[in-house]
């Protein structure tokens, strides 16, 4: 079956005070049908604007090459209008910062409820009904008298609740979820994490995860995507990544987690420098002057994706043939 | 094993501030810490852990008397804190240090890093000419890692984990005993965090410092922490070596809060969930403040409110069921 999304050499250009910075830059990535896909980055990276784009919502950057083709139908070519048909219907997002995303002074049955009269014609009556359900599906307690509750009334775990009941109003086919927890406590963290398993399940979707948290991607993803400086430098099963991970900036980010290890005062194995600016990436690999690894070729070559094993994708100079140590 | 002499002792800390603001405090007061007792000792770090609206940023606050108690008592070096005077408190400052969350948000944006490190030595009048302090100043800049080309450029030439870095240089620059930092990587990148970790754990022990080191993340605070202490509501409900605690949590908040620890892998079991939310501290429950959420609850946790004890040598819990 096809993937339910592929995206295709996708670019996305933002304006800079230096000049046009290219945040997103050649991305290939394909989600299959039934699957959370996480896409894992540090700042900088470009995983927020590659997600943005599948909803075209970028601005005030642009989207200058690519393809991204959503259950069948390019996306690229749909006019402004028909995207909007596709945004909350098809494919639902769920924000940050629910804070920030909710309206603060409609109720949140009303906004639960909203997507449901624009894109199913239902009367208020029976969006609120239906937003009352939603409420309850994604386990706000006493959902009746929460969804005439404004947002202020709710901790950052109900919104973050709210959020999800009103990105899945419409039974959309992929969730696109950006950094869903990350404005939350573990124990909250823990909770969203396991309605996320719940509802995937229970509403057959699909799952386009946004996360810094290599924990939160051990938790729910089945697929991941590493990206580095715009570019995915690493794609594996969720399993394979955290066993056997190949690219060294992979094997960087499992390391700087804390390990079990009870013993104290030792040192983490900290990557030199900093995440590369965007402006100006560096030539080569782009990960080339923090890499423990680099050899010769990685200060002037960019390394080609290569696909040492199956379901495995790796760019880096170290799995290329050619160049084999 | 004898134990290093405290630099920092707190007794019955108690801080109430007016819920959601309220016309000149008017409104309800809730108790962001309620009775505390913590001690950090020379060259100890002490982790201290709990979820928004525990109290910790405030106890954090406390100690290096950002804020002032409204009963407890602090003793710094075994003299009363509480009791010194302004001036002589300006003085004693300089032995104790904060470093804060946001690194973005606690340098000034219009002063150049040369600048902002050796304020403080300017302040404490430490070093006999301007141009000693320049120097001391580029020397704390290499110490934590940066170019002593960084002093003529503005904090927004650099990078989050730089201005962290620059942060705990400030935090440096007079020779502090205590440093109390704040949630120090919480706003930084995974691959950023590993360094500033290792430049605090280099710093404390070439320098002796007693740390008291604010988290909400549990990976982190294992890895930096000899001893541990978890806040709930505004109390510690445990405490002991970071080691022991982490293997056998006692009390059932702590057990939940590591069940809840995202897992390291995917082929490790699920995380495991605690359910409901923490109460407001407005009207904290009766009785054990956790009774609420907890799996084990009884009859006696909703009457009675469970002291902080010894039960084991150097851990303390508050819970009846212990």
């Amino acid at each position: 079956m096809a993937p339910l999304l592929e995206i295709a050499g996708l670019k996305v250009e933002y304006a800079s005070a230096r000049g046009p910075v290219l945040a997103v830059d050649g991305l290939d990535l394909a989600v299959p049908r039934g699957m959370t896909y996480a896409l894992v980055g540090e700042s900088g990276s470009g995983k927020t604007a590659s997600a943005y784009s599948i909803l075209r919502l970028v601005e005030p950057g642009r989207i200058t090459a690519g393809r991204i083709v959503f259950d069948g139908r390019d996306l690229m070519t749909l006019t402004e209008k028909e995207m909007r048909k596709v945004r909350g219907d098809a494919i639902g997002l769920a924000f940050q910062e629910p804070g920030a995303a909710l309206h603060p002074v409609l109720r949140i049955g009303t906004q639960v409820g909203e997507a449901l009269q624009i894109h199913r014609g239902l009367s208020r009556k029976q969006a609120w009904a239906e937003a009352v359900k939603l409420l309850a599906d994604v386990a706000l307690p006493d959902p009746e008298r929460q969804a005439r509750a404004y947002p202020h009334e709710l901790s950052g775990g109900m919104k973050q609740r709210v959020m999800l009941a009103i990105a899945l109003s419409c039974r959309p086919k992929l969730l696109v979820a950006d950094e869903p927890t990350s404005a939350l406590d573990v124990t909250i963290q823990a909770q969203i994490l396991a309605l996320l398993r719940r509802l995937k399940a229970e509403h057959d979707l699909t799952v386009l995860l946004i996360t810094h948290d290599l924990g939160v991607v051990a938790e729910v993803a089945d697929r991941v995507g590493v990206m580095y400086a715009g570019r995915i430098v690493e794609e594996a099963d969720a399993a394979a990544l955290f066993d056997d991970p190949k690219h060294p900036y992979t094997r960087a980010l499992l390391a700087a987690v804390p390990s079990d290890d009870p013993k104290t005062g030792r040192r983490l194995i900290a990557l030199p420098g900093n995440v590369p600016d965007p402006a100006a990436p560096p030539s080569g690999c782009r990960f080339h002057p923090r890499c423990p690894e680099r050899f010769a070729p990685c200060d002037s070559d960019d390394p080609a994706m290569t696909e040492p094993e199956a379901g495995r994708r790796v760019a880096c100079h170290l799995y290329d043939r050619a160049l084999a140590r | 094993m004898s134990e290093a002499s405290p630099v920092v002792e707190a007794r019955g800390l108690v801080k109430s501030f007016a819920a959601h603001g309220g016309l000149l405090g008017t409104g309800p007061r809730f108790r962001a810490v309620d009775g505390v007792d913590l001690v950090v000792r020379e060259r100890e770090t002490v982790g201290l852990v709990g979820e928004s609206g525990s109290g910790k940023s405030t106890l954090g606050r406390l100690l290096v008397r950002l804020v002032d108690p409204d009963a407890g008592g602090i003793r710094f070096d075994g003299a009363d804190l509480l009791a010194v005077k302004a001036a002589p408190l300006r003085r004693l400052r300089r032995q104790f240090q904060i470093v804060f969350q946001d690194p973005y948000a606690s340098l000034n944006p219009r002063m150049r890093v040369g600048t902002l490190v050796r304020e403080p030595l300017d302040i404490h009048r430490i070093g006999s000419t301007r141009a000693d302090r320049r120097e001391a100043a580029a020397r704390l800049l290499e110490e934590v890692g940066l170019d002593r080309a960084a002093m003529d450029r503005f904090p927004h030439e650099f990078s989050g984990g730089q201005r962290q870095r620059i942060g705990i240089a400030r935090a440096m620059a007079c020779g502090p005993r205590f440093v109390v930092a704040d949630e120090p990587v919480s706003a930084l990148d995974a691959s950023i965090q590993a360094q500033i970790l290792n430049l605090l754990v280099d710093l404390r022990e070439r320098h002796g410092l007693a740390l008291l080191f604010i988290a909400h993340d549990l990976r982190i605070v294992r890895f930096v922490a000899s001893r541990v202490a978890v806040m709930y509501l505004g109390r510690i409900v445990e405490e002991g070596p970071t080691a022991e605690v982490y293997a056998r949590p006692l009390h059932p908040y702590t057990k939940a809060l590591l069940e809840a620890v995202p897992r390291r892998r995917p082929s490790d079991p699920p995380a495991r969930i605690l359910a409901g939310e923490p109460p407001s501290p407005v009207n904290p429950p009766s009785g054990c403040r956790f009774r609420t959420r907890c799996p084990v609850a009884e009859a006696v946790c909703t009457s009675e409110d469970p002291p902080l004890r010894q039960v084991a040598s150097g851990r303390r819990v508050a819970c009846h069921l212990v």
